[in-house]
């Protein structure tokens, strides 16, 4: 093979293994040491070095070949050497040793080293570094197409720094933004938590519902499988759903009892009061504020504030609607005791399809059994319920039939036929 | 004779020569490999080193920065490098970028240590 065209083969296939390099996802430094020896051993330099600019005045060895251990890893750098750089890179990319202040002034323990080239590594108009290179093992001077070469090779180089650099930057600003983010996430949970307190402390009788909802929720969405972050939005929207209450008089939240029609009417306005509270939020979840307006609704129609019906009705409302009923039924109120929980699944069958969606009532039977059934490890339900409540012989097998009939659509199918 | 070691880049001693076995492609890896173990050698005294090539089929210009490096390190030691069983390829290729200035080249390992022993023997330094 002719020496030429054996060159030119080695040295493409040195340019396509620093490509790869480059463009890899492998270590920083490693990067950098790999990149060096290619070009090195392109060329059959014996030694070299990359530094690169770690701020405006410095610049530090990020790789060294054959220039010894007591080589200095860092350097100074001026305003003027840098503009020095940026017009060498800007004439013909290179500065050979002896020729410029910068690099006599900073580099005099090399003088014996066998350094002979320096070449700054611009990318954007901003010096990104530096690389040193030693002699050809042949002895020979560089030829033009060598200077080519080397030129070509380093700039793959500095975009490669360059590249890990920005990387290194976004990684870092994703991860600012990501305590941030959480740090802002927790300040909404607390003022969620504020809320629902401040809910709950203006209904004498319901303290703690609007928390026990929101969990509710979060147990019956997190077995019907949504997601994480959904599981968490239904949770807030579960806090909040009565805040609407927030702008109806105090004495007709606290009646002790039945309230007549034109009270009735002021108490029926919260989900839209807490849906117009809600809405000029920009929540971190979706659909808060119509969860909030539509958890009195009902899929028979029958429901307010605007009469929705099944489809019509979002999953979410579907969902809070049922744990807001459920922690009705299962609390006590100022005109009655709590009711037991058979009388409770009782009403949860004779009312799905009609009030309450089957799905979600099956969901939150599964949830319930589960912790009634040692199946799972933690047991909010039974927390929140108190000991006992849950504790009757024939609870499992109440669950049980319920969840059969929904899953089987049989209790909707009769009660939306009832209708 | 010693026997090959049992590290990962075989190698054997023959007085105060050490011959070291390049792998099928000398790159990186096996590169980074092959100098720790020439390093290894020239610390403990060797005062030659013969890299075999018969197993090498290609040097890339990773393999060629480090074998530069080897040599600039054997020379610091006052040691000699030879070159044993390199294909006709990669000869053409050490040619043409100057390594083969700074190395004997032999066509085996015998005569690589024969050519480092005379060079020896010429070069005594009291």
């Amino acid at each position: 093979m002719e020496p030429s065209t054996q060159k030119l083969i080695h040295t493409f296939g040195a340019l396509a293994d620093l490509g790869q390099e480059i463009a890899g996802t492998g270590e920083f430094a490693e990067m950098v040491r790999t990149s060096l020896h290619m070009l090195l051993g392109t060329l059959a330099l014996r030694r070299g070095s990359v530094a690169e600019c770690i701020d405006q005045d410095s610049l530090r060895c990020v790789a060294v070949w054959g220039l010894g251990d007591d080589m200095l890893r860092e350097w100074t750098i001026s305003e003027s050497e840098r503009l020095e750089l940026l017009d060498a890179q800007a004439s013909d990319g290179l500065v050979k040793y002896s020729e410029k202040g910068f690099v006599t002034r900073n580099f005099t323990g090399l003088s014996n080293s066998g350094i002979e080239l320096v070449l700054p590594m611009i990318v954007r108009g901003e010096v990104t570094g530096l690389v040193l290179l030693g002699g050809k093992a042949s002895g020979e001077e560089f030829s033009n197409a060598d200077f080519e070469t080397i030129k070509a090779m380093v700039r793959h180089i500095g975009v490669g720094i360059h590249t890990h650099r920005l990387l290194e930057e976004v990684a870092h600003r994703a991860k600012e933004n990501r305590r941030l983010y959480d740090e802002l996430r927790a300040i909404y949970r607390d003022t969620v938590r504020a809320f629902a307190a401040a809910i709950d402390i203006k209904d004498k009788y319901t303290q703690g519902h609007s928390e026990r909802v929101g969990r509710y929720s979060e147990i019956i969405a997190r077995e019907m499988g949504w997601s994480e972050e959904e599981v968490e939005g239904i949770q807030i929207a579960g806090c909040l759903h009565d805040i609407g209450k927030l702008v109806v008089d105090r004495d007709i939240i606290n009646a002790p009892y039945h309230i007549d029609a034109k009270r009735s009417n002021d108490l029926n306005r919260h989900p839209v009061a807490g849906y117009e509270i809600l809405s000029p939020i920009k929540h971190p979840y979706a659909d808060i504020p119509l969860m909030a307006k539509y958890h009195h609704e009902r899929l028979d129609g029958r429901g307010y504030p605007d009469g929705l019906t099944d489809e019509q009705i979002p999953m979410g409302a579907k969902i809070v609607s049922l744990a807001d009923s459920f922690d009705a039924m299962t609390t006590d109120r100022p005109y009655r005791r709590r009711r037991s929980f058979e009388d409770v699944v009782r009403d949860l069958r004779a009312n799905s399809g009609t009030q309450f969606d089957g799905k979600v009532v099956a969901a939150f039977g599964r949830a319930i059994l589960k912790e009634v059934t040692g199946e799972v490890k933690k047991r909010p339900i039974t927390k929140i319920l108190g000991k006992g409540y849950l504790e009757g012989e024939n609870v499992p097998t109440l669950l049980g039939d319920l969840i059969t009939e929904l899953e089987n659509g049989i209790t909707c199918v009769t009660s939306a036929g009832s209708e | 004779m010693d026997k090959p070691s049992g590290r990962l880049v075989r190698s054997h001693c023959v007085g105060t020569t050490a011959v070291v076995y390049a792998s099928d492609y000398l790159n990186k890896l096996t590169g980074e490999k092959i100098e720790r173990e020439c390093r290894r050698q020239l610390d403990s005294g060797c005062r030659g080193l013969v890299i075999d090539f018969s197993d090498t089929q290609l040097v890339n210009s990773i393999g060629i920065s480090i074998l530069l490096g080897i040599i600039d390190v054997a020379e610091k030691s006052g040691a000699r490098v030879a070159f044993s069983e390199v294909n006709h390829q990669t000869i053409e290729l050490f040619e043409m970028l100057g390594l083969t200035r700074h190395v004997l080249l032999a066509k085996d390992e015998r005569e690589a240590l024969l050519n480092l022993s005379n060079y020896e023997a010429t070069h005594i330094v009291h």
